[in-house]
């Protein structure tokens, strides 16, 4: 037990703390979301350019080849300076890039890591469908081989950027008698191939990050096939495992509740403080920073875990839960936090932080929902966890 | 950075785990209830033979010389088998008191003797206003020559029933942090009048009466009036053993309730089977995993005397004591109607929750700290 850096951990973090306080933009007061994007581009170059734009590939694959502990130091520094991440890249270098080092071929490696790790090529995601969410294993999108290519029909859902991708992990059914984990193939879907339709779905926070995706006799040619034909599977679980073994967002939530802390203090529109007017918000507020630590602290128990050369079994989705929750009563608590003006949404120029916590509020109802919803996790938990049995 | 044990952790640990095993049985923790001194000597001698009482004594004086993390790690498995008895008074008492402010005749006279089970210690400060603060310490004593004569009741006393020493918190002068002193009481001095309490932990708290007390002044420890900042760091000391004893004890309701979900059959299969009960058990181990990992930070932080180590107690003890509430209530839940009875053994767990829950301080006060410490 030893929560102090390493003389080697000490450098590395200096290392990155030094990196992003000459290169990251920092967000100003009355900064416009155009400048924020555009400093955010060049920010991503530089990221990319140092080679840490993927901290978590192994270096032969252009990758940081940080260790857990590294990464989840490069994760703490990055929140601790509100440094922005690549969001849009998430799919490519969290899901579709890792699923490739492990599955893929060489061939494709090469065909798809370096968009990845240039941040050129956005990437999506069709694995749900309308009728196959939680369930996942029913879906029903069809693959049938057409000499060297497949030919795929059917329909995708909750796609995010797929408007925007390049380039698509897909799962579809190739054996349609299999029971239904074995009839799956895992596919890189040209998101330019005719016969693809993509029609976006605007969320309750008024945004539009995910779509409707239509394959109508999509063809794709047998070379994006990830791993084996009918094993897709098992190559779509590792991506799961990855999605969920993201440790960065439990991270940040002790910064998060920093600056709304900040704020509470800060705010000086009546004589009176905010925490006069309204007591009940300091207990709330402590209890935020415990749980953001619990929670950082069960991230940093992954970490350590991988360090020591164990293996996370249901410590990932117990991180996963908790974050996902925890993230909705941070959100929760801004509101609390702002009173009347939270409900103020961007534009409008008295929206506290232009809006940013209002929509989270809204946005964050789909923490517990994506990527497995709490419900699915629990039961991950449960059965493979704590080995109780299946019904 | 590393968040596991030690080897030498682990191996007390798991030493611990066993010996407490077979040493401390669920019948010896349900026969502990009833008995009048609410201690087995046999297994007492047998603690101190291990070198726990010891644990962070230095070898010179007859201890383990291991440290507070240590203590925390030891505890946590006495808080999984129930340990019944004074062994964490005398460390919060009379150990950690002693090794880190006594004087040098001070330490001789008690270390070697604490290490080898002959004399059991207990932390005397709360009183009928109940306050875990400064203004919390009332009781008088008054300065007269060498000596300090003391008057007033310490109330939620710990074992005192059997303490052969007490380290008291006293009011030497009015105010608040300043004008409170430490002093070590001899339970055998004339005034002292002890009354054991009826509680839902079935642990042996006391009232203890001090009519007149007369006690040397070389028995102060630190200085008299200056007592505070060294009773504010045996709190959270005491706190962070408190909930290590929590994380410990709930661990053991959490395991035993998942067996018992894989056992019970209704309806033709498994209870666990049950989407219903093993979402309770997925929030059982968060609620075990995330209190864990909280309270070994904060033993870590204190251990190494770390700047945000006051920040960390509070904030375990806060989570271990709403986390182990779920956990039990829970535990409960899931065993329906067994879990309901005297005879069964969750119960047990149950109620010594809310023991530990209320002891050095519940959720609300160190929330309250917690929300000082960020300048609110």
């Amino acid at each position: 037990m030893d929560l102090r850096d390493s003389p080697e951990e000490a450098a590395f973090r200096k290392e990155v703390v030094d990196f992003i306080e000459t290169e990251a933009p920092r967000a100003r007061p009355g900064m416009s979301y155009e400048t924020l994007a555009e400093e955010g581009q060049r920010w991503f170059r530089k990221l990319s350019e140092r080679g840490w734009i993927a901290p978590a590939w192994p270096k032969e694959y252009g990758g940081a080849g940080m260790s857990q502990i590294e990464q989840f130091i490069y994760n703490e520094e990055m929140a601790i300076h509100r440094a922005p991440r690549p969001a849009h890249l998430i799919i490519g270098l969290g899901l579709a890039g890792p699923t490739i080092i492990v599955h893929g071929n060489e061939e494709q490696k090469k065909r798809f890591l370096p968009g990845v790790l240039a941040g050129t090529d956005i990437w999506c995601q069709g694995y749900s469908e309308p009728e196959a969410g939680s369930d996942l294993a029913s879906l029903r999108t069809r693959a049938v081989k057409d000499g060297d290519d497949y030919v795929l029909n059917g329909q995708k859902i909750w796609s995010t950027l797929a408007h925007m991708a390049r380039w698509m992990i897909c799962l579809a059914r190739t054996d349609p008698e299999a029971p239904k984990h074995k009839g799956i193939t895992y596919f890189v879907v040209d998101m330019k191939a005719p016969g693809i339709t993509v029609r976006g779905l605007t969320n309750m926070a008024d945004t539009h990050e995910f779509n409707e995706v239509f394959f109508d006799n999509v063809r794709v040619p047998k070379e994006n096939v990830v791993g084996q034909e009918n094993r897709g599977w098992y190559v779509g679980m590792t991506t799961l495992d990855f999605e969920r073994s993201n440790v960065g967002s439990a991270v940040g939530m002790v910064q998060e509740v920093e600056d709304l802390v900040d704020y509470a203090i800060t705010w000086r529109r009546t004589p009176v403080s905010l925490l006069d007017l309204n007591p009940l918000l300091r207990l709330e507020l402590a209890d935020r920073l415990i749980e953001a630590e619990a929670g950082r602290m069960l991230s940093y128990r992954i970490a350590s875990m991988q360090n020591r050369g164990l293996i996370p079994n249901y410590e990932a989705s117990l991180v996963k839960v908790f974050s996902a929750e925890l993230h909705q009563r941070i959100a929760r608590s801004k509101m609390n936090v702002m009173g009347l003006y939270a409900q103020l949404m961007a534009p409008d120029p008295m929206a506290p932080h232009l809006g940013a916590w209002s929509h989270q509020y809204l946005r964050s109802v789909g923490y517990s929902i994506e990527a497995g919803t709490s419900e699915i996790q629990k039961n991950i938990i449960a059965q493979r966890g704590l080995g109780l049995p299946r019904d | 950075m590393d968040l596991g044990l030690s080897e030498e952790q682990e191996l007390l640990k798991n030493f611990a785990r066993d010996f407490l095993e077979k040493e401390c049985t669920e019948n010896l923790v349900r026969e502990m209830e009833e008995d009048e001194k609410g201690y087995s000597p046999q297994l007492w001698k047998g603690m101190a033979d291990q070198g726990w009482c010891g644990l962070i004594v230095p070898p010179e004086q007859g201890g383990s010389g291991m440290g507070f993390m240590d203590l925390a790690v030891l505890t946590e498995e006495f808080g999984r088998a129930l340990v019944p008895g004074p062994f964490l008074s005398t460390q919060v008492g009379g150990a950690i008191p002693l090794l880190g402010w006594g004087t040098d005749a001070q330490k001789q006279a008690h270390l070697a003797k604490i290490a080898s089970g002959d004399e059991m210690w207990t932390l005397a400060v709360t009183e009928p206003v109940a306050r875990f603060d400064a203004d919390g310490v009332q009781m008088e004593a008054k300065v007269e020559g060498d000596k300090l004569v003391l008057n007033g009741t310490k109330l939620f006393v710990r074992d005192a029933n059997v303490a052969d020493f007490m380290t008291v918190a006293v009011r030497t002068k009015a105010g608040g942090e300043d004008g409170i002193t430490l002093v070590i009481v001899d339970a055998k001095s004339a005034g002292i009048s002890t009354t054991q309490l009826k509680t839902i932990g079935s642990d042996k708290q006391c009232e203890v009466k001090f009519q007149n007390v007369a006690v040397p002044k070389s028995n102060v420890i630190g200085e008299i009036d200056k007592g505070w900042p060294i009773l504010k760091q045996l709190l959270l000391k005491a706190a962070t053993l408190e909930a290590a004893y929590l994380i410990g004890l709930a661990q053991a309701d959490f395991e035993i309730t998942v067996n018992y979900a894989k056992e019970r059959v209704q309806f033709g299969r498994p209870i666990g089977s049950f989407q219903a009960i093993q979402h309770k058990c997925a929030d059982m181990v968060t609620d075990a995993d995330s209190a864990r990992f909280l309270v070994y930070r904060a033993a870590w932080a204190v251990a190494e005397g770390e700047p945000d180590a006051e920040q960390a107690v509070h904030m375990a003890k806060a989570w271990a004591n709403d986390a182990s509430r779920r956990l039990v209530a829970n535990g409960q839940q899931i065993h329906g109607g067994i879990g309901f009875t005297k005879d069964y053994k969750i119960q047990l767990y149950f109620r010594r929750q809310k023991m530990a829950d209320l002891m050095w301080g519940d959720a609300d006060f160190h929330r309250e700290m917690v929300a000082q410490s960020l300048g609110m």
